[in-house]
């Protein structure tokens, strides 16, 4: 009696790890071929993002991201901050690492976008896979990013691959979910009279939902795009180039300075990637 | 010839909202009325059982209180509301029997709506705003833009082509929304109330463009007013509906003269502007006012800054005390008057809710502007002669 009290009752016990352990031997016994076709054809995609990103000379970038940073801003000291900002990455010796992690992040975001714009496009017109949905969204975005390491680590093994799943999944949910609300917001009247005059479904999507949803969904793309870069060191642990590893590194080997470098280059990137497309979406307003 | 001259012709129209609309249907058979078939099946029996006809070339105005079903006519006549039962002739065809495409040709070519709060696209300018109908049938950005500014330019909108619809007035907001209404040269406007947001100076300005496009074009326009004063101004013929019917459909002169029964009575009686409004939307803020405790020097003070030559009078918590002219206010500085002799208190005053014509008589014989005060005898405002003989008219 008085232990029942103190201790949760043993007797109540169902053993839900062994049914996941079950599904993931079944799906690497049945499936590994399809796993291993997914690996290679996102190999592929990885390499070529890689490819077309290092095939920008640092000098070129730093350039850039003053001329892009001053038409979202239109601040000449603004535009000075970043690329000098950039230019400090390349002073504490992190250029190429950043390139491997922009490659990652910027393969992430990719596919984010293709499955979440259609996602929410399609979520956005229906009510029925819209309350099956948001659930579902809930609980990706609670659950902890360290979670969707272990699928994709059981499925497709270490490296790169598995970090660009383990992100996508990640960034996915907030892509979809302001897609989706933008396109319920647009005002009911505006839709009405875009079919008032015989415009076709399409019509309708293109012309007007999605043009008048463009500010929330590019909300949601800058969203995805903060949650992509806030993976880069969970992502490390399962064997992802970059940053990321030296943040790793600086623990595993007590190299507080390595740590601290790469988290400093990481947080830069993020700024500017994070008022880059902010900047994007005011201007759309 | 007679009956091709109707280019719209709706035959028992009615419209439900809900499931149970059989079981609706058996309850309105036996009679029951709408408040009974909503509490017993929740249903909504928008529309009960209308017909009417409208002319080509007519403005044909439906008029009811909010909730009465007019939208959900207008509504139905382009299938954005699917109808219950009843059947929409246009030119012969039943609408209804319309396929997905044809009712799409239906809409790009034939009839077109203009909305209550304009449903234009924020994104768009108001070239593209004005030219979207032809954009939607795939008429070449070239010649679109040519069609619409010719129409841009006929709303009387010429030079804001290149602009945002947010940087432009309610007025010329409705302007877009009816320039996009014409571009395809549709046969028939849907217009749901297409002024009531606009306020009264630029409403009687649309109310005459309306009338000076339709002098031009000759459209048959099916319009939709909560405003008596609209509809007899603009309609031809002019409907009357009340909890989903249609009470009576007749001119303006016919409706005056001959209403049906107490309700379009009613109705057509507040046509005179004077019903309708009532002192509060004519009042002022006084910016001339003295506290009695203050005395004549300060009332003096009051007259000369604001260049008047009487002012209110008011006691504590605003109650209004009388009104003090600028001789008896020199009086009392002169020591030939007390100060409470000096104030008129037997002005007349009114209140908040009288109708403007009850005010008439009164404004006619008072020297003064009309004290407007509450039931505690507190100042809320003034009301002027001018202002009076302005609503007149
Ligand atoms: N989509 C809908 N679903 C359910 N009920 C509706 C719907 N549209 C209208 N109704 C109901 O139908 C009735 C008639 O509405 P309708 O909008 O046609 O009135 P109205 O005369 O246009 O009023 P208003 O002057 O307020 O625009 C109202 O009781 C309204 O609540
Ligand atoms: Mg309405």
């Amino acid at each position: 009696m008085h232990k029942l009290l103190t201790v949760f009752p043993e007797d109540i016990y169902i053993d839900i790890k062994a049914p996941i352990d079950k599904f993931i031997n079944f799906m690497l016994q049945n499936w590994s071929p399809f796993f291993e076709a997914v690996s290679k054809s996102l190999q592929l995609f990885l390499n070529a993002i890689g490819s077309a990103v290092n095939a920008i000379p640092w000098w070129l970038l730093i350039i850039a991201v003053f001329f892009a940073s001053y038409k979202v801003s239109k601040k000449i000291s603004t535009s000075i901050l970043y690329s000098a900002l950039l230019f400090f990455i390349g002073v504490i010796g992190l250029f190429d690492m950043m390139y491997a992690t922009l490659a990652i992040i910027i393969a992430s975001v990719i596919i984010s976008l293709l499955i979440g714009l259609p996602s929410g496009i399609v979520m956005s017109a229906s009510k029925k896979i819209s309350i099956f949905a948001v659930p579902v969204l809930d609980t990706m975005q609670t659950m902890p990013s360290f979670v969707y390491l272990i699928p994709a680590v059981m499925l497709l093994g270490l490296g790169n691959v598995p970090a660009v799943i383990a992100t996508t999944i990640y960034a996915l949910p907030p892509v979809i979910r302001l897609t989706s609300h933008g396109i319920r917001q647009v005002d009911v009247e505006v839709v009405e009279a875009a079919k008032a005059f015989g415009s076709t479904k399409m019509q309708i999507l293109f012309k007007v939902q999605i043009p008048q949803a463009l500010p929330t969904i590019m909300a949601g793309v800058n969203q995805t795009i903060m949650m992509a870069i806030s993976m880069v060191v969970t992502c490390s642990m399962i064997g992802a180039t970059g940053l990321g590893s030296e943040v790793i590194k600086g623990i595993n080997r007590l190299e507080s300075g390595r740590g601290f470098a790469a988290g400093i280059a990481i947080v830069i990137v993020a700024i500017i990637l994070d008022r880059l497309t902010q900047g994007v979406f005011k201007k759309n307003e | 010839m007679n009956e091709n001259n109707k280019i719209l012709k709706v035959e028992n129209l009615t419209k439900m909202f809900g499931s149970k609309k059989l079981l609706a249907r058996e309850m309105l058979k036996k009679g029951l009325s709408k408040n009974e078939v909503l509490k017993k099946t929740g249903v909504t029996v928008a529309v009960d059982n209308v017909s009417f006809e409208v002319r080509q070339g007519e403005i044909f105005v439906l008029i009811g209180l909010s909730g009465s079903g007019k939208s959900t006519v207008i509504r139905c006549l382009n299938m954005l509301q699917p109808p219950t039962s009843g059947k929409i002739y246009f030119e012969g065809d039943n609408i209804k029997n319309y396929s997905a495409k044809q009712l799409r040709e239906f809409r790009r070519n034939k009839v077109s709506m203009v909305f209550q709060n304009f449903g234009l696209m924020s994104h768009r300018d108001v070239l593209s705003n004005a030219a979207y109908g032809l954009e939607i049938k795939g008429v070449s950005k070239k010649e679109r833009e040519e069609k619409a500014m010719e129409i841009i330019s006929m709303v009387g909108l010429s030079g804001w082509e290149g602009q945002s619809v947010l940087n432009l007035s309610g007025g010329m907001r409705q302007r877009v929304g009816i320039a996009r209404a014409l571009i395809n040269n549709p046969d028939v406007l849907l217009m749901d109330e297409p002024f009531s947001a606009l306020d009264p100076l630029v409403r009687r300005e649309m109310q005459f463009e309306l009338l000076s496009i339709q002098e031009k074009l000759n459209k048959t326009i099916v319009f939709i007013t909560h405003d008596i004063d609209e509809a007899f101004k603009l309609g031809n013929n002019v409907a009357i509906m009340q909890d989903g019917k249609i009470i009576q459909t007749a001119t303006p002169e016919e409706m005056m003269s001959n209403p049906s029964n107490s309700y379009v009575k009613e109705f057509t009686n507040s046509a005179d502007k004077t019903h309708v409004y009532s002192v509060k939307n004519i009042m002022i803020t006084p910016s001339c006012l003295a506290h009695s405790r203050n005395g004549a020097k300060n009332a003096l003070k009051q007259m000369y800054d604001n260049g008047f030559s009487s002012v209110f009078v008011v006691g504590d918590k605003l109650r209004f005390v009388g009104i003090l002219t600028l001789e008896r206010a020199l009086a009392v500085r002169n020591g030939e008057l007390s100060f409470n002799d000096a104030v008129y208190t037997d002005v007349p005053t009114t209140q908040l809710e009288t109708p403007v014509s009850d005010l008439i008589p009164i404004a006619a014989k008072s020297a003064f502007p009309i004290a407007v005060v509450d039931n505690d005898n507190r100042l809320k405002g003034l009301v002027t002669k001018a202002a009076v003989l302005a609503s007149l008219s």
